[in-house]
């Protein structure tokens, strides 16, 4: 919590990882990519960059690990069953949908 | 304090932190989820529905929220580093970083406050929209509606840390949960940025 040991370099390395990350996905938008391509890329970065921020700008790193465990797999479990719309039947509606 | 033969007897701090910061990480969890939804509701109506209005073109739209992800980005690094400064106990520099990131905070809320008048300039309104499907105005505003009242409270909630932390009132502990409270804010628009804006134009 309130051990400094790590400095002000290892937040803006961060922040500049998360700024590339950003550049990647902004790059990737101007590509013409295979429509679940880039859902599946853009999503994927922005898992990394919430991770990052989570990890170190939050500082869930260097909790106790039981927090971690206590607040992100239910998290986790709660998103994916909000996808339960997405997954099956969201992935069919793409080749469904009138274009 | 006693020490505590059980754990269920009160006294003890299982996550070794003080229960603001757990109270904080539970209100971010919940608050995630209410995101999620309104994430998932908004993909979900946009792979669902014929004629989606597809109106962030690269430019001006898609420049101006990257800009504005920068400026959100940057915002939690000058957090980081108030944060890093107030368990210094150095107030004065952890104010100067306070501001930087309220400073990052009203660009934001600014630049994205324009973007909405253009659009219901253009006639968008969560009711109906010259494009398409009026489920578009409905989604985004709700979702990008609720974001932008986080970041306005959190600018508010980081301006009364910020003037208080000054005069010696709070405690690091004080600064580092409204950090929370502001990467969570941050997070969040990580989500909405590619599926909102880069998806846009996207078949």
């Amino acid at each position: 919590m309130s051990d400094n040991g790590h400095g002000a370099k290892l937040y803006l390395i961060v922040w500049f990882w998360l700024l590339a990350l950003t550049a990647v996905e902004v790059f990737l938008a101007y590509k013409h990519l295979p429509l679940t391509t880039m859902l599946t890329l853009l999503m994927g970065l922005s898992i990394v960059k919430a991770a990052l921020i989570i990890a170190y700008f939050m500082h869930l790193k260097f909790e106790k690990r039981s927090l971690t465990l206590t607040l992100m797999p239910p998290l986790v479990i709660c998103i994916i069953l909000l996808m339960l719309f997405a997954f099956p039947d969201g992935l069919r509606l793409l080749n469904l949908r009138p274009s | 304090m006693a020490t505590t033969v059980s754990g269920w007897s009160g006294g003890a701090e299982p996550y070794a932190i003080h229960s603001k910061k757990l109270g904080m990480w539970l209100f971010i969890i919940s608050d995630a989820l209410t995101f999620s939804a309104l994430l998932v509701a908004y993909s979900y109506m946009r792979m669902s529905t014929p004629n989606w209005p597809t109106p962030f073109e690269m430019y001006p739209a898609i420049t101006f929220s990257t800009i504005m992800t920068f400026c959100l980005l940057s915002s939690s690094v000058t957090m980081v580093m108030a944060v890093a400064a107030a368990h210094r106990n150095d107030r004065a520099t952890s104010v100067k970083w306070l501001l930087a990131t309220i400073a990052g905070g009203l660009a934001f809320v600014v630049l994205h406050a324009n973007e909405w008048l253009h659009l219901i300039q253009s006639g968008v309104s969560p009711f109906q929209n010259p494009w398409g499907t009026p489920l578009f105005g409905a989604t985004f505003f709700t979702l990008t509606g609720l974001h932008m009242t986080h970041v306005v409270c959190g600018v508010i909630y980081l301006a009364v840390i910020a003037a208080g932390f000054g005069r010696g009132k709070f405690t690091g502990l004080d600064v580092e949960v409204s950090g929370l409270y502001w990467h969570f804010v941050d997070l969040v628009w990580m989500f909405i940025f590619p599926l909102v804006y880069l998806m846009s134009n996207k078949a």
